[in-house]
């Protein structure tokens, strides 16, 4: 499989980039780790006539702690995301999330930020983006704007991003000491995308929840966030009973689409259970 | 392009979109790493390209201008198997051979990270290989196999 002619661009400097996007318009896609540009280009189901290659701008690597926020280089690659002592120290979830990533081969070339500028709700980035309250830096020829991750995803495939611009670096704030966390995936097999997943973040007052953050991954045309279902577990005892009704709500909000991993019906059925085990193991994790 | 191939300055004069396993085996007649799958999803592509462990179907020779590439091609010295092929053959980590390039490069970048990998790491961070034969168990065995060889204290 053989992907249709293109030229290639690779930019030594972010503003170069940014000045190729702008110049080629529609006809030119940036190419990060290239595990789903690519394999999508060999399939013909993406054709660009223009490749910017991002994977030699050093601007785009690196995790640094400001503050009391992860500033992540876009071209950060999922390996580098798992080994990081820095990331494993403040944000195990993020650690966790990769690890359930594709396969080792990918995660040495795939990266967080073409994760989520990808826009596809079976990423799993988007959903631990919303869960963490994650923001974005997007760099373009008219100057830079921070987004908030809630708000970015439109649609599969469709994110905020317009025409030109790159998402430069992922912004995290780390969760206070003692968060819970979990990210509760089911897949078929290595390497599959989930069939359901669910990304909670849990803080705990003695048994009550304090704050609780909860996001989905591959149940609709986007990541999606489980506003009710977070509600209705603030301030309450967790116990089965309400790790039960928020799964529940959270069945309320699905709208996967069926294919070779379930029907519509087992994928919503899924997406609560894995709901259920991810806020249990997040109440295991978190200090009360 | 121009790159490293074992150790080799090799030039190579590709179209954009030729991916690196079609140069590797068509144009520099290195037909160790298969093309099984050519999706991504298989590893019997996987060559290690600056110090990485890569499926070189879903990776443009374009992109590896300057790098340093390693395939299967690249293990034996003077004549002597690498441990991780002498662990192989001792342990029959294979039957058909089809992915076994792939496995030995991936085997190779896992060990340099990880000298003394438990069973349950070997697993996991073999995940990205399909073997259609073995039932993995004797792959597993092979990786011990050369973990061992290699560790220091064998020498």
């Amino acid at each position: 499989m053989i992907p249709r002619e293109f030229e290639y661009h690779a930019p030594r400097s972010l503003p170069e980039a940014i000045a190729l996007l702008k110049q080629y318009g529609d006809d030119a896609k940036p190419l990060a780790g290239g595990h789903s540009l690519l394999p999508m280009m060999k399939m013909r189901f993406a054709e660009p006539a223009h490749l910017v290659d991002l994977g030699r701008l050093p601007e785009l690597k690196g995790i640094r702690e400001v503050g009391n926020a992860l500033h992540i280089g876009a071209m950060t690659t999922e390996n580098e995301l798992i080994w990081s002592p820095l990331v494993q120290k403040k944000c195990p979830l993020l650690v966790e999330g990769a690890r359930l990533i594709a396969d080792p081969q990918v995660r040495y070339k795939g990266t967080i930020g073409g994760d989520i500028a990808h826009g596809d709700p079976a990423n799993d980035h988007p959903a631990l983006m919303l869960a963490l309250g994650a923001s974005f830096v997007l760099k373009g020829s008219g100057g830079e704007r921070v987004v908030p991750a809630d708000g970015f995803f439109l649609g599969t495939y469709s994110t905020a991003l317009k025409p030109g611009e790159i998402l430069t670096e992922i912004r995290v704030p780390v969760p206070a000491a003692g968060t819970g966390w979990c990210y509760a995936k089911l897949k078929r097999k290595t390497g599959d995308f989930a069939t359901a997943a669910a990304a909670v973040l849990l803080r705990m007052k003695g048994e009550t929840v304090q704050e609780v953050s909860i996001a989905l991954t591959n149940a609709g045309a986007t990541a999606l966030k489980a506003r009710k279902a977070e509600d209705s577990l603030r301030g309450k005892a967790l116990n089965d009973t309400a790790m039960a009704e928020a799964a529940r709500l959270v069945m309320t909000i699905c709208e996967p689409t069926a294919d070779q991993r379930g029907d519509v019906e087992y994928k919503t059925a899924m997406t609560g259970e894995m709901t259920h085990r991810a806020l249990r193991a997040a109440r295991a994790r978190a200090t009360h | 392009m121009s790159f490293k191939l074992n150790g080799k300055q090799v030039d190579v004069l590709v179209e954009p979109r030729e991916l690196l396993i079609h140069s590797l085996r068509e144009k520099l007649q290195h037909t160790g790493p298969h093309i099984g799958c050519e999706t991504s999803h298989c590893g019997a592509c996987t060559v290690d390209l600056n110090g990485m462990s890569v499926k070189s179907c879903t990776v443009l020779t374009v992109q590896c201008q300057d790098a340093e590439v390693l395939t299967i091609e690249g293990f034996e010295q003077g004549g002597a198997l690498h441990a991780l092929q002498e662990g192989f053959t001792q342990e029959h980590g294979l039957q058909c051979g089809y992915c076994t390039p792939g496995m030995i490069t991936r085997a190779y970048r896992l060990l340099k990270e990880n000298p003394k990998p438990s069973e349950e790491e070997i697993r996991y961070w073999m995940a990205g290989n399909l073997c259609r034969c073995t039932g993995y168990q004797n792959i597993v065995k092979a990786v011990q196999y050369a973990a061992k060889k290699l560790s220091p204290a064998s020498a």
